[in-house]
């Protein structure tokens, strides 16, 4: 019983790296262009993937993610295309979809689950989802063997750390930082301290995301966590390239960058 | 019910309440979960309240009785429980006060908050000043144009305002950025909401804050009448005056509880903001309850001409009460908040605010079912002196 995501991240600590996660909101900059986009990442380095299911009230989303979710949604994005984006790209690398709890309450929480795994999926982030309403969401889960990956924040005492590390399967989500997505200009020390106290309560491979987006970035958190979530930097290039061909080409660029300083030293 | 939950957890309502919040804020919560119940339980808290209350809020609020309104009501006895006459001008400042006092016991010296209309802007701006906390308020960029009056009041009383921008630029925004702020300050910072929505514990705990008017007003009608109203008449936006006039009540099996939802333009038409009469189960701001949701679960923009019941989600414990028959939600449009509201002005010398005119609008609905035998207690939350250009606009006085 494991996804494919298991045995990428099992492979991973064999070579002594950590792996490159890329997150893209579905439907932005388009339906196409997501995928294309997603494909390009994969080009580039990237090794698994995070789709954003995008929401009305994203309140662990800065500003970079909240304009492309505007975005998404303003280009009809719901639950129908999301899975299209799902199956068209987890062919490509191992793709877990975040999002906010209401859209899968809404879905249905066993029809999202059977859906997400006729894609291709491997598993589910949900970022507000606490282990407290994780019931029914643990047992159906469990049912499709899907990885049920939850959020901790530098703010998680250890009791809590080790109940939600129980909860988890797939990888632990390290917020870096108190805050919400964007880009830093240097990720936080409290990231390091995190890991390792994540490290005293599970087995669970760690991957760290907020505030990640240059190479150097990656390369020092590729030290100590065994994934690097990077999501904002690219939507930024997407935002910011004077063509679409541009900025794909940018974001396979920077995902080649990025995957270079993966190896621990 | 498709979600089973965990009943060891406190602050569900039945199937409803709970917490769905980045893992960032569960310290922070647990925290304040603890500050409240020991201070529920604390003499010394209780006591500084209460002599808040007497001698800054100008607690307790009388019962008016309105005769002249109550002819175009069935001639039904009905009397105001006159929160309008509060320090700031609504209930909103009982919850204030008390989450002010916690979060000094918390050792935390900023507060922020969210606001509509601004009355829970200006009542947190108030509170921060009389005790000397830093205060920063999140209004929707449209909100601070529709609300620039209590935008200037919060300003004088040292608040800063910060005008969200993102998405419909209205409340529901204004909690997402002050959600935001939380989870990157909570060390510091304690996030005062404003109603009774949102994770555990704040439906319980702003609630407990507002429970003052239930139990004032309970005693008040046995002195002045011997006996309970046959029916409790508030209105409902997130649901805090209503769930603080109800609470003390919900044993009174005889005395019937009705919420007043903002119906805009009808619900019929999609532009309103009933949640309960037109929404449907679902998660919104940390809290499951009722929303209004389109088929992916995206929030759905609420519609009202009172800022402050124009909010797409309801507090859990209403979603509760509903679905286990104790209280009753109805709905009340635009214009018929409108006729009430005039009417109060001109036949008792009272401007409602436009969100306790629903309430009132309801009681002239009921009072016409029930006939003359029968006594409503309307909870009058708000005074609407900050309504008076909304009103002008509407009734076409010139404004010169």
């Amino acid at each position: 019983m494991s996804t494919r995501l298991d045995a990428l991240f099992l492979k991973a600590r064999a070579e002594n790296r950590a792996l490159l996660i890329g997150y893209l909101p579905a439907g932005f900059p388009t339906q196409q262009g997501c995928i294309d986009a997603l494909t390009a990442m994969v080009e580039g380095g990237v090794d698994a993937i995070e789709i954003g299911f995008p929401y009305s009230d994203p309140v662990m989303d800065g500003p970079i993610i909240q304009a492309a979710a505007d975005t998404s949604l303003r280009n009809g994005t719901g639950a129908k295309e999301v899975f299209a984006t799902l199956e068209a790209v987890a062919k490509l690398a191992p793709t877990v979809v975040m999002t906010y709890w209401n859209p899968i309450e809404k879905y249905g929480v066993t029809p999202f689950l059977a859906q997400l795994k006729a894609v291709g999926g491997s598993g589910v982030i949900t970022p507000d989802l606490t282990i407290e309403e994780s019931a029914a969401w643990i047992t159906a889960s469990s049912e499709f063997d899907t990885n049920r990956i939850y959020v901790v924040a530098p703010s998680t005492g250890m009791e809590r750390l080790r109940r939600v590390s129980e909860a988890t399967t797939g990888f632990i989500y390290a917020a870096s930082l108190m805050g919400v997505t964007g880009t830093r200009t240097s990720v936080s020390s409290s990231a390091r301290e995190l890991v390792g106290r994540v490290r005293e309560v599970s087995d669970l491979p760690v991957a760290v995301g907020l505030g990640v987006s240059t190479p150097e970035q990656a390369h020092e958190v590729a030290q100590y966590a065994d994934g690097v979530i990077v999501g904002s930097a690219f939507i930024r290039l997407l935002q910011d390239s004077s063509s679409p061909e541009v900025g794909l080409e940018k974001v396979r660029e920077l995902a080649r960058e990025l995957s270079k300083g993966l190896i621990r030293n | 019910m498709s979600h089973p939950i965990d009943s060891n957890i406190i602050g569900h309502f039945g199937p409803y309440g709970g917490r769905f919040v980045p893992e960032a804020l569960i310290a922070a919560l647990d925290e304040l979960t603890l500050a409240h119940e020991i201070a529920l339980k604390d003499p010394e808290f209780q006591s500084e309240l209460a002599e808040l209350h007497r001698s800054y809020t100008g607690r307790p609020s009388i019962i008016t009785e309105v005769p002249r309104f109550a002819q175009h009501a069935g001639g039904a006895r009905i009397l105001l429980k006159r929160e309008d006459l509060n320090h700031t001008g609504s209930h909103k400042i009982n919850n204030v006060l008390g989450q002010a006092l916690l979060t000094k016991r918390m050792g935390k010296k900023r507060i922020i908050a969210e606001t509509g209309a601004g009355q829970h802007g200006v009542a947190s701006a108030t509170a921060a000043a009389l005790m000397g906390l830093e205060c920063v308020v999140y209004m929707g960029e449209e909100d601070t144009r529709r609300q620039s009056l209590n935008v200037a009041r919060m300003k004088l009383l040292g608040a800063e305002v910060i005008p969200v921008t993102q998405g419909s630029k209205t409340l529901k925004d204004a909690i997402n950025e002050a959600m935001r702020d939380w989870v990157t300050n909570v060390e510091t910072t304690h996030y005062l909401l404003g109603t009774v929505a949102g994770p555990h514990p704040f439906p319980t705990m702003v609630r407990d804050f507002h429970r003052i008017i239930g139990i004032e007003a309970r005693q008040q009608c046995l002195e002045l009448m011997g006996r309970l109203p046959d029916v409790i008449l508030a209105c409902v936006g997130g649901g805090s005056n209503a769930i603080g006039i109800f609470h003390p009540f919900l044993d009174d099996a005889d005395v019937r509880l009705v919420g007043l939802e903002a119906g805009g333009s009808g619900i019929e038409t999609g532009l309103h903001a009933a949640t309960i009469s037109g929404g449907s189960p679902g998660v919104l701001h940390g809290t499951r309850s009722y929303v209004l949701q389109d088929k992916n679960g995206q929030t759905i923009e609420s519609h009202s001409i009172s800022a402050g019941l124009d909010y797409p989600g309801v507090g859990p414990e209403h979603a509760y009460l509903h679905d286990i028959g104790r209280a009753e939600y109805r709905s009340i449009t635009d214009a018929q908040a409108m006729e009430a509201f005039a009417l109060l002005c001109k036949t008792e010398g009272i401007i409602p605010a436009i969100e306790s005119a629903h309430a009132l609008a309801g009681a002239m609905e009921i009072g016409k079912e029930l006939g003359s035998e029968a006594v409503l207690l309307v909870n009058l939350s708000g005074r609407g002196d900050k309504d008076v250009q909304t009103a002008a606009e509407y009734f076409g006085i010139p404004l010169s």
